[in-house]
């Protein structure tokens, strides 16, 4: 037999049975494409687990196959044929193809409707501006294309959880090259970013609390147009989630001030990738401050930043004492529910300050720390009065519970009276 | 002691009318049996009493609460914080509900072990056993109205247990519930069966109950009535109704330091939307049930668990109410040892199940 002919028959009875296998959902492999059953039938590790993988990519569920990007003629089972330059087979793309490669359909708007028509069909474009897609066209063969974050042969929808692309997997797959520092070693950039990034409040809050709108690597350098936000530009990417305080931070002194110094905003105080949870004690002038990092002792900053504290801690210390307080009143039954709610409206005045504090502006903290001070006055003197009220009651229970056991008393001796005066009646009526 | 002039006058035009004099003479010569046993008779008093402070406090909260799901939370919370002596009166009525049933608990095993239901006094027991049910569903009826997160999940487990009861099972949840889920018809329901069709069943079978204590008098034990001496007495007027008197007025210290120490909590407004809370449980006296129905396995042979187990408290309520006619030896004024015991393991069985509720682990 020819060993063409072995091969095919080999293909044909190997390769339902390797379709079985794989992992995740996988998709059945069409029946009759030569690309697909030679390939699994092969049992070569340099060729097959394309095939293998194929099962699970979303092309696959789309109806796109094989020869949708490398070309040649999957009805054929001769690999003359099949894989013949004629009937376009380009064999396995260039790296610095792929882009174009991808683009073929995903740059064409008409094409793309159909599948979904609300897809967007700029990405090529975009990647181009990236420093990944620059590089790319300078020659370099290591920086990222597109599969390399999106995978090959097993590409998955963006939704889906197993996806590279899966917001809480975005680290890792940015983390592949970005944290080797072997793989990353002639490009000036440090390989640190990936670990710091995971002991961040934003990394904490995509995987522990499992918010997906939380920012993984993309949502600040881009994803298809990665890139470094520029110092002019950081201030308007953590704007897009912290708007508030991006917006006083513009009209703040600091801005015109750290521009000056060439100082990034937010990054320069938050840090960037280890961004930590924000805490009080980052405003003022002790040890921890970020502010006595620029302003020096005695500096008009310094007394600023340490005023601005005293605000704080001064509206903090007020809640405290209030829901103490209520505490105490619920603990010994009194309902106190309102005074809590009203309570809130302290502790809302507290976010508010602490959002101000990016305006730098002592008066408007001093307004909004009163407001707050003076609902948490208002609570405190509730719960105040919910215990006042507790001790009159427990005054009120003495003084009946007294008058009760009186009469209790008053009840028992005229009980011994009626039985002692029954039980001498008794008495006289038997001697008579 | 010579009665007041205008009080002879009122008494004597009474008298022309309605016969207050025979009423008068039917106190007067109305006697209470003293012996080893005397003191449960005080029981049936005291549930009275609580009975009694459960209706002027119930009518007093009626002024200030409004029966809906968006406003009945938030009138409790009215009547606590902002009324004068709201608390007190709130309080007091939960706590003398909870009162009530065990001194009504009390009443019912007393006569029990005393055999006080055997003929023929059969009907006095029916019409007690009727009361004590009405009891229970006031208490169920009641715990939602404050629409708090218990009160209402704990609602929900009870009318998913009514729905276990075969044949009838969902029609009788669809009918407690006025719909397929606990809601706001659910709480008009409870409130009218608790403020308008529960009252007005009690009232008419508290008078049976009632009349019929004073028609047959205090049953005696069967010891007492076999020796064939006639037993020691104590008129009813004033040897026992003065004692009867110390005895509320104690429960009402008891009820005034509770409501002050301990105020009834109203917890956090139900939420229809929001997970079940952490250790919902029902009150007390629906706790052995709760804690039978945790321990039933899902499948006892071809029936639920919960199935077998609703169909075993209501054969033992069954046999409760029929006991005067199941009891043959006390019928025939003797001792009945297989009654007895009966009842021990009855009362055995609700107190271990109920310290089960509140200590084992799961319990709370």
């Amino acid at each position: 037999m020819p060993r063409r002919w072995r091969l095919l028959l080999t293909t044909l009875l190997v390769a339902p049975v390797l379709s079985l296998a794989g992992e995740g959902e996988a998709q059945q492999l069409p029946e009759g494409n030569s690309c697909i059953q030679c390939h699994q039938g092969l049992g070569d590790p340099r060729v097959t687990p394309p095939a293998e993988r194929f099962a699970q990519d979303i092309h696959l569920a789309k109806g796109i196959l094989c020869q949708d990007c490398h070309g040649g003629d999957p009805a054929s089972f001769d690999p003359q044929q099949s894989m013949s330059r004629a009937k376009g087979f380009i064999g396995r793309p260039k790296h610095q193809t792929i882009p174009t490669l991808c683009g073929k359909c995903h740059s064409d708007a008409d094409y793309m409707k159909r599948f979904n028509p609300s897809l967007r069909v700029d990405q090529v474009q975009e990647y181009f501006t990236s420093v990944h897609g620059k590089l790319l066209k300078k020659g370099d063969q290591k920086v990222a294309t597109c599969i390399s974050c999106h995978d090959v042969h097993r590409i998955r929808a963006i939704k889906d959880q197993q996806a590279w692309t899966y917001p809480v997997k975005v680290v890792d797959t940015c983390g592949r090259c970005h944290g080797d520092p072997a793989y990353m070693a002639g490009y000036s950039i440090p390989t640190d970013v990936v670990a710091k990034y995971k002991v961040s409040v934003h990394y904490e809050a995509l995987t522990k609390k499992g918010d997906l709108s939380a920012p993984t690597c993309n949502v600040c350098h881009g994803n298809h147009g990665a890139a470094p936000p520029g110092v002019g530009s950081v201030a308007n990417v953590c704007g897009t989630c912290h708007g508030v305080p991006a917006d006083l931070f513009a009209k703040s002194p600091h801005q015109k001030a750290f521009a000056a110094m060439g100082l990034a905003p937010c990054v320069t105080c938050h840090s960037n990738h280890d961004v930590m949870k924000t805490s009080d004690d980052m405003v003022g002038t002790t040890d921890k401050a970020v502010c006595v990092t620029c302003h020096d002792a005695n500096s008009a900053g310094f007394k600023q930043a340490a005023a601005m504290r005293a605000s704080l801690d001064g509206l903090r210390e007020s809640i405290g004492r209030a829901a103490a307080r209520l505490d105490q009143a619920e603990h010994a039954g009194m309902e106190i529910s309102q005074a809590r709610f009203e309570l809130r409206g302290a502790t809302d005045a507290l976010l508010k300050t602490r959002a101000a504090i990016h305006l730098v502006d002592r008066a408007v903290i001093q307004k909004l720390t009163d407001e707050g001070t003076q609902i948490a006055t208002a609570a405190l003197a509730k719960g105040d009065k919910a215990l006042d009220d507790l001790a009159y009651r427990h005054r009120g229970l003495w003084v009946s519970v007294g008058i009760i056991l009186l009469v209790i008393v008053g009840l028992v001796l005229k009980i011994r009276e009626v039985d002692r005066r029954q039980d001498r009646e008794r008495i006289a009526e038997r001697r008579e | 002691m010579a009665l007041p002039r205008m009080v002879q006058r009122l008494t004597a035009w009474l008298d022309e009318r309605v016969n207050v004099t025979e009423i008068w003479e039917f106190v007067r010569h109305k006697v209470v049996p003293v012996h080893r046993h005397t003191v449960w008779y005080y029981f049936g008093g005291m549930t009275l009493f609580l009975f009694a402070i459960q209706v002027c406090t119930g009518i007093l909260l009626l002024l200030y609460y409004r029966p809906s799901a968006e406003e009945a939370y938030e009138s409790v919370q009215f009547i606590v914080t902002e009324v004068h002596f709201g608390w007190l009166i709130r309080s007091i009525h939960s706590w003398s509900a909870n009162l009530m049933i065990a001194t009504l608990m009390i009443h019912l095993f007393s006569v029990y072990f005393t055999q006080a239901y055997r003929k023929p006094r059969e009907l006095t027991w029916v019409s007690g056993m009727c009361l004590f049910g009405i009891a229970l569903f006031f208490g169920f009826s009641g715990y939602l109205l404050p629409w708090n997160a218990l009160a209402y999940f704990a609602t929900k487990v009870g009318t998913d247990v009514a729905g276990q009861v075969p044949v009838v099972g969902h029609l009788l949840t669809q009918i407690l519930r006025g719909g397929e889920e606990v809601t706001g018809a659910t709480l008009s329901r409870f409130y009218g069966i608790h403020v308008a069709i529960l009252p007005l069943l009690t009232t008419g079978i508290l008078g049976i109950h009632l009349f019929l204590v004073q028609k047959q008098g205090m049953s005696v034990p069967v010891e007492l009535e076999r020796s064939g001496s006639p037993p020691t007495t104590m008129p009813f007027f004033p040897n026992f109704l003065l004692r009867d008197l110390v005895g509320w007025l104690t429960a009402l210290a008891v009820l005034a330091a509770l409501a002050a120490y301990f105020p009834w909590e109203l917890g956090v407004k139900a939420d229809p939307f929001a997970p079940a809370p952490a250790g919902i449980r029902p009150e007390w006296y629906f706790m052995y049930m709760f804690q039978t129905l945790k321990y039933l396995p899902a499948k006892i042979g071809p029936l639920d668990g919960e199935l077998v187990g609703i169909m075993g408290f209501g054969l033992g309520g069954l046999f409760l109410l029929l006991v005067p006619f199941l009891d043959q030896r006390a019928a025939r004024g003797e001792k009945s040892p297989l009654f007895f015991w009966i009842g021990v393991g009855i009362v055995t069985y609700i107190v271990v199940l109920s310290v089960l509720g509140y200590v084992a682990p799961g319990g709370q």
